[in-house]
């Protein structure tokens, strides 16, 4: 149990960072730490995202980096991808679709290492807190590789 | 908003929706790279405008899969209210340090885990 705190606050961590809902290391939590089949870890995974997300997505407006109605548009357009995506992982197995979700898994650490060896090292300074709200004009210094 | 606009959103929706049911993710790992290549975003506003995306994407994915009796209520509270602190420490750290090598870090996490996932 207190592994899966820990996890849920790495989770929480790489999601604030990455942009992401943080499932990508919650279904695996809930796999090793919990005991849940992947089926199961999926689904309560997408539930854990939820309030991680609105909270990530606050804090990021405060900070200006939220393009509201470009999000309000992909979000909605997603319910029909996200029902078939549901319809699908119930019509696999629980061993494809772990391996199926540990090949993603590579796939975005090697996105990642790309992507960060594609930045310059200086690319990200850190800046004082009170720049914060002026950040929105900020030049884009990661080249699109 | 233009035509080709609209479009590549309903694109990067659909894409992300499909990735959140299949494997109970946000889509981030979809959303944030093409928002970068097709539409030019900023890393952070990719980041944030992602997020937002996702409480809409994971919400309609979880009800689905509520259908399904597949989701376990209290194992999610046990690892999303620990990942809410966890979240406002990761934008925070976001505004203020480059994120190389907590992507690498990332990328090690990634690859452990799935040999884990693989090896069970």
């Amino acid at each position: 149990m207190i592994a899966a705190i820990a996890i849920g606050v790495c989770a929480g961590i790489v999601a604030g960072l990455l942009g992401v809902g943080g499932g990508v290391l919650f279904v695996p939590g809930l796999v090793i730490f919990l005991g849940l089949g992947q089926h199961q870890a999926e689904a309560t995974s997408l539930l854990a995202i939820v309030p991680v997300a609105i909270v990530g997505t606050v804090k990021q407006d405060d900070y200006g980096n939220v393009r509201r109605g470009d999000a309000i548009v992909m979000g909605l357009l997603s319910i029909v991808g996200a029902a078939a995506g549901v319809a699908l992982a119930n019509a696999l197995s629980g061993t494809v679709l772990r391996v199926g979700f540990a090949l993603l898994m590579v796939l975005v650490a090697v996105q990642l290492v790309r992507k960060a060896m594609s930045e310059p090292r200086d690319s990200s300074p850190p800046c004082p807190p009170h720049e914060g709200a002026s950040r929105r004009n900020r030049p884009n210094a990661v080249d699109n590789a | 908003m233009d035509r080709g606009r609209t479009l590549k959103l309903a694109t990067i929706g659909t894409a992300a929706g499909i990735f959140s049911g299949l494997f109970g993710v946000g889509g981030g790992s979809v959303i944030v790279p093409l928002l970068v290549l097709w539409l030019g975003y900023g890393p952070r506003e990719a980041t944030g405008t992602s997020l937002a995306a996702i409480v809409f994407i994971a919400a309609f994915a979880a009800g689905t899969q509520g259908a399904y009796g597949n989701v376990h209520v209290l194992d999610a509270v046990l690892i999303g209210v620990p990942a809410v602190g966890g979240v406002l420490i990761g934008t925070w750290l976001q505004q203020r340090m480059p994120t190389r090598s907590i992507s690498l870090l990332f990328a090690v996490v990634l690859v452990a885990s799935a040999v884990e996932l693989l090896v069970r």
